[in-house]
């Protein structure tokens, strides 16, 4: 009973926030009410036995990629309200194309519990092993049968770092920085200088 | 009795929102950005609930690169932004002509 409530209270929850975020006037409330849809999905996730994924949703997504949108609408400045001018002039055709796309996918949900065609069987050879933990599955499946998808998960993750660095990095003139060369290329005898000035005199560096 | 299909519904109609954002938000990147992170909030639902219903852990392990990819795609995509509004000191969509394309 407990378990139909809770689905209820986050399907409807990621939905009506899902909504809200595409709606929304200002953007640092869409970012917001994203954050909340991501939360109730992962309840979602959780009520489906996949604690690990519903972690990792609200790790990444509310930690790291809503803070990022976050930052990015604080920083520019930008007219919001000259970005909504099309809104309205949008809206009937994308309602119009969102039903479509909707009773698409709800015939094709129809089709599948009237008996959906049989293209094949689980062969199971991913089944969680009996008595390990959600965690535990995945990290042995993770680490065994998809090392190289993992590692290239992470080449993937490496691109994207080092894209952004180089695609928002600029050289600005008006700062003094570092520069790491010339000072590891210092040496002491053109460093310090002896002299042996006359009195009353001064030297001139 | 929760079923497979109560967690497709829902992942079906978060997809759909997510289209219309992009409809609906046609100038501001922000915004569809974000929708395209809604739909991909949408295909790991069904990766997941598929995953549970097939008791293959498979859809899970999926799911996770899926969130990677998205992860990716938001941190260039922002990147992006960044130096588009440096440049231009506007994101609308509709401004975005300079390769002809």
């Amino acid at each position: 009973m407990i378990q139909i409530f809770a689905f209820y209270l986050f399907a409807v929850m990621t939905i009506a926030s899902g909504a809200i975020t595409i709606l929304a006037r200002n953007p640092v409330h869409s970012v917001l009410w994203l954050i909340l849809a991501f939360f109730n999905a992962a309840g979602l996730m959780v009520l489906a036995g996949a604690e690990f994924i519903a972690m990792l949703l609200v790790i990444v997504y509310v930690g790291a990629v809503a803070v990022l949108f976050l930052f990015v609408v604080m920083m520019l400045d930008i007219d919001f309200a000259e970005l909504r001018a099309g809104f309205i002039r949008n809206f009937p055709l994308g309602m119009v194309l969102a039903l479509a796309l909707l009773a698409e996918m709800v015939l094709g949900i129809g089709a599948y519990r009237a008996g959906a065609l049989k293209l094949g069987t689980p062969d199971g050879t991913a089944t969680t092993a009996a008595g390990a933990s959600n965690i535990e599955a995945i990290g042995a499946l993770l680490y065994g049968r998809y090392l190289f998808l993992f590692e290239a998960a992470g080449i993937i993750l490496l691109v994207a770092m080092i894209g952004a660095i180089v695609l928002t990095h600029r050289q600005r003139g008006d700062v003094r920085g570092q520069n790491i060369a010339r000072q590891v290329a210092r040496r002491p005898d053109e460093a310090t200088v002896n002299l042996r000035p006359e009195v009353g005199k001064g030297v001139t560096l | 009795m929760i079923g497979i299909e109560h967690y497709v519904v829902v992942s079906s109609i978060l997809f759909v929102l997510g289209v219309l954002g992009i409809f609906l938000n046609r100038k501001n990147v922000i915004v569809i950005l974000m929708a395209i992170e809604l739909i991909l909030l949408a295909v790991n639902i069904n990766l997941v609930a598929f995953s549970a219903f097939l008791h293959d852990l498979t859809g899970q392990i999926f799911a996770m690169f899926v969130l990677t990819v998205a992860a990716g795609e938001a941190a260039i995509g922002l990147a992006i932004l960044v130096i588009y509004f440096r440049d231009r000191g506007t994101i609308a969509v509709d401004d975005v002509n300079r390769m002809k394309g």
